[in-house]
């Protein structure tokens, strides 16, 4: 979303840093971008250009005395240098880690000097509201959050994209309304928002006004604004365990809680979607994510249990199937699918015999066949080769 | 100015000077001297991380712990085309491992990998900030939108020499 605005607005956003400067007294910003992002960059580098050739940037802007100017820093594929200390020394040349605070970067930032940190959108609202006014803004959206929200829109929805709407809307609005409802006809499950720090609202949220606090109190955030829409073919567990995966890829190591602990509950999900998992292995997953959301030391890590506990509060049953009945309803864990050849419409035409990389099948001409559950591999060749729709999928 | 202590040709050592040099030899400017430099190399190894850090005048671990940190660096040489899978939540939630599976297969190599005759090498990324087109992968920055597993065979022969 981010990228969008840098692509197609990046004056505002100029506009907005020159602003802030002008207001704190500060003549120097920086743009940390992406070096995934070649096309934002290259529209920011023309926008810096054409800015300075108009004297919008640089010394003396508008006659005012007042001198600013704007440099880019390149990211180098880091999720956690999206913590502000961590951009910070990304910004610096070094490993992008994050560091304890205090002291704020308000107080030693960018080589040591008072720094302000603010995200794109943020600097995106500002050159709007000097020219219609604070009261404007602040009679869009609820009591807390003033002003409207970009999200992604993406996932099992027919519109995806990019949508910009006024804090309070319902969740019903934006995934009926505007995302025109599920793909397919299929049956609503949640929403992740957030990213891999937020959390999943489900059916029970639809008509909560979203802003801030109220996304907070149902066990997810804003965030990047992110909105994942999932249906009943998405499994919970996997969801949770996909989150985890991205956590420990992106942990920066720094501090145990987050580097040891998010492995752990990766693999305790591992061990839940093989169809291992016992119901301590679910209560060692709550207890294990308070201790991490207690003690790890930045944003990355503190809100990396997130997507664990909110799928455990909502989906608790689907946790259970999983450890007590071995059966992911959404069909998605390998591990437990079952396949299994319906008797009385098998031909015995021999077809999915042949064609099963392992051999798993057996049953001779013109008798109904059976699959050997030890030496499937659940890879789905049968299923397609049978003529008959006899094989059923558990 | 340090010699090269390492096993380099004195183009390719001339080259990471003057890409140095156009940032002033300033340390601080490692990440973007790092991106110049494997833009230009394709990879950042050993000798080439020994040189950066002579120009700069910094230990040769910091530039490695940058190296090493960052995962848009490498110190492995990519295919000719460079093959990048999206596993971001839209994508993942719309069958990007299916996607990904189909390239493993079709291409008889792992994530991370190069194929024995340098052409093609696979690797997963986390959103492309594409996801409305999940899911989604990229050759050599080209982006391939909405795809289905079948799609993989089609896209690779446009590759075909
Ligand atoms: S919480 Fe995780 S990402 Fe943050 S400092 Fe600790 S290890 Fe690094
Ligand atoms: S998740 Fe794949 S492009 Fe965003």
């Amino acid at each position: 979303m981010d990228r969008s605005l840098l692509e197609g607005d990046p004056h505002s956003i100029l506009e907005a840093m020159a602003i802030c400067g002008y207001c704190i007294g500060a003549d120097k910003g920086l743009i940390y971008i992406r070096a995934e992002y070649p096309l934002a960059i290259h529209r920011l580098q023309v926008a810096i250009q054409q800015a300075e050739e108009y004297g919008l940037l640089g010394k003396d802007i508008l006659g005012t005395g007042f001198n600013f100017e704007i440099e880019l820093r390149y990211g180098a594929g880091a999720f956690v240098c999206g913590e502000e200390t961590a951009l910070i020394h990304s910004m610096e040349g070094k490993r992008g880690e994050p560091t304890f605070k205090p002291p704020f970067p308000a107080q030693s930032g960018y080589l040591g000097k008072p720094t302000n940190v603010n995200n794109v959108e943020t600097y995106a609202n500002i050159p709007v509201i000097i020219n219609k006014g604070a009261d404007w803004f602040a009679s869009i959206g609820t009591e807390k959050s003033k002003g409207t929200k970009v999200f992604a829109l993406a996932g099992k929805i027919n519109n995806v994209g990019l949508i910009e709407v006024p804090m309070g809307i319902t969740l019903r609005e934006i995934i009926y309304e505007i995302g025109g409802g599920i793909k397919g006809g299929k049956k609503f499950k949640a929403v992740q928002t957030g990213g891999p720090s937020g959390g999943c609202l489900t059916e029970k949220h639809l008509d909560t006004p979203i802003d801030y606090d109220s996304l907070v109190a149902a066990g997810s955030m804003m965030g990047s604004g992110g909105m994942i829409v999932m249906d009943e073919d998405d499994c919970m567990v996997a969801i949770a365990k996909f989150y985890l995966g991205f956590t420990v890829d992106e942990s920066c190591g720094k501090c145990t809680p987050c580097r040891v602990g998010n492995r752990r509950l990766l693999e305790i999900l591992t061990k839940i979607t093989d169809g291992k998992g016992t119901m301590e292995d679910l209560e060692e997953l709550k207890n294990l994510s308070a201790v991490i959301k207690d003690t790890a030391l930045c944003g990355l890590g503190q809100t990396s249990p997130n997507p664990v506990l909110s799928t455990i509060n909502n989906f608790w049953d689907e946790y259970v199937e999983h450890v007590t009945e071995k059966k992911c309803r959404a069909g998605q864990c390998k591990a437990l699918k079952k396949y299994m050849i319906d008797p009385a419409k098998c031909k015995g035409c021999t077809a999915c015999a042949r064609a099963c990389p392992v051999s798993a099948i057996s049953g001779t001409l013109k008798n109904p066949h059976v699959i050997n559950q030890l030496d499937c591999i659940k890879c789905g060749t049968c299923v397609e080769k049978c003529k008959f729709g006899a094989i059923t999928v558990r | 100015m340090v010699g090269p202590k390492v096993k380099i040709s004195e183009s390719n050592f001339l080259k990471i000077k003057e890409i140095c040099e156009s940032f002033d030899n300033n340390p601080g400017e490692l990440i973007n001297v790092l991106h110049k430099t494997q833009e230009h190399f394709g990879f950042l190894p050993e000798e080439v991380q020994q040189v950066v850090a002579d120009c700069l005048g910094i230990p040769v671990g910091r530039v490695y712990g940058v190296v090493s940190f960052y995962s848009f660096f490498t110190m492995k040489p990519k295919g000719k085309y460079a093959i990048s899978v999206c596993l971001g939540t839209a994508c993942y939630v719309k069958g990007a491992e299916k996607i990904l599976d189909a390239l493993k297969s079709e291409l008889k190599i792992s994530e991370g990998g190069v194929t024995d005759d340098g052409k093609f090498s696979l690797d997963v990324l986390r959103c492309v900030g594409a996801c409305g087109l999940a899911p989604v992968m990229t050759i050599n920055g080209k982006t391939y939108g909405r795809l289905v597993p079948e799609h993989v065979k089609e896209i690779l022969a446009e590759y075909a020499e």
